[in-house]
């Protein structure tokens, strides 16, 4: 697909130059996991958003700059991930659940 | 109110999941999710080609309203309970909605989607018949919903409650970071209203906090929950979520939600707008 970036969503349609993007996958045992929850907090723990990933375990966000982290829920598991996103470049997570 | 007469749980939904007095409704800001799954004999309303009038901006009418209910088979006196993903946001709207056209018994059910699926329930994708009925809808009590105009009238006297993220609230980002930030309107926040994210009512599995933490966060937040209180976000949906807390958790009579919210008052001209973390005074300004 035109515009897509390897591993993650395509950012068809996205005026990027205004976009702070914060993407990726959750997975367990290397299988995506469709239907998890994921939380973007804040530099200061504060919740912002949450999504489900889709069928095949992506997600994303459009934030602004700065230091965040996502908190991944499944039945049965619980993941923090800390990433870094800044204006106009996508932040790709990778997020393996261990349980 | 209290919380046993607008909250049940899971296990209360599974008991009652065969009763035909009980609807179970799921709305969904993804109005797909319903498609895929849902709960056991739950029908689904779509908060936006069910809820809004195809052409102007607001609600559909008393008479829309009970041909809707009607055709999925809800009568005056059946409990709805009602519950949706995104920690309840859209299932708080629906339920401050049936009570702005006056359904007597109408409930959440705690954490809605997300915690029914983190206990891994039954969810099945057999969408249930419900003989339509011809349901009677009251006039809109709007004693709970705020317009533009009241929103004024209380910037420095009564108590506005924006409970969008801290970085909308601040004129950071214009909408929730899950959704594209291109708007029309301005950024920032009511003059004086005080900042009390939605999300801090909830816990991590979007069940509701205790009544105890939930009156120490608004009145830490300087809330003086004997003053009128409106509630806003950015379409209405997040501080229906607040609405329920304050009006059907706490008990608190003098409630209403601004449904007009952000995408309105961002858009208006010649109204004062205050930027940054602070409340500011009636007069708004930069931080």
């Amino acid at each position: 697909m035109c515009g897509a970036v390897a591993g993650g969503l395509s950012i068809e349609g996205l005026d990027m130059s205004k976009e702070t993007v914060i993407q990726g996958q959750v997975s367990r045992d290397g299988q995506p996991v469709g239907g998890a929850y994921v939380r973007l907090l804040d530099a200061t723990g504060e919740f912002t958003a949450e999504v489900p990933t889709s069928a095949t375990g992506h997600f994303r966000f459009f934030a602004a700059p700065g230091s965040w982290t996502l908190r991944t829920l499944a039945p049965g598991a619980q993941e923090d991930r800390q990433v870094v996103a800044r204006l106009g470049q996508i932040a790709e997570v990778e997020v393996a659940l261990s349980a | 109110m209290s919380r046993t007469d607008s909250l049940v749980d899971a296990d209360w939904v599974e008991a009652h999941i065969d009763d035909p007095k009980v609807v179970l409704v799921e709305v969904d800001e993804d109005t797909a999710a319903y498609e895929i799954n849902h709960i056991r004999n739950a029908v689904r309303i779509d908060w936006q080609s069910d809820l809004q009038d195809p052409v102007r901006r607001d609600f559909v009418n008393q008479q829309q309203f009970e041909a809707l209910l009607s055709a999925k088979g809800i009568s005056n006196d059946d409990t709805v309970v009602i519950y949706g993903g995104n920690n309840n946001w859209f299932a708080s709207y629906a339920f401050w909605y049936f009570k702005l056209y006056g359904h007597q018994d109408v409930r959440l059910l705690d954490g809605g989607r997300k915690k029914w699926e983190l206990d891994a329930r039954e969810l099945v994708a057999d969408v249930p018949t419900r003989t339509a009925t011809t349901y009677k809808a009251s006039a809109q009590d709007t004693s709970i919903r705020a317009f533009r105009d009241d929103v004024l009238r209380a910037i420095g006297t009564q108590n506005l409650v924006d409970v969008r993220s801290p970085d909308e609230y601040a004129g950071r980002l214009l909408a929730p970071a899950h959704l594209p930030q291109e708007q029309s309107q301005r950024a920032g926040h009511i003059p004086t209203a005080a900042s009390v994210p939605w999300s801090k009512a909830a816990n991590d599995d979007g069940t509701f906090k205790s009544d105890d933490e939930l009156k120490a966060l608004y009145e830490g937040a300087g809330v003086d929950l004997a003053k009128d209180t409106i509630a806003y976000c950015r379409i209405g949906e997040r501080s229906a979520h607040t609405w329920f807390v304050l009006h059907e958790l706490l008990g608190v009579s003098n409630v209403t939600n601004y449904d007009g919210s952000w995408t309105e008052y961002g858009a208006l001209v010649g109204v004062p707008v205050q930027l940054g973390d602070i409340a500011g005074t009636p007069e708004g300004g930069a931080a």
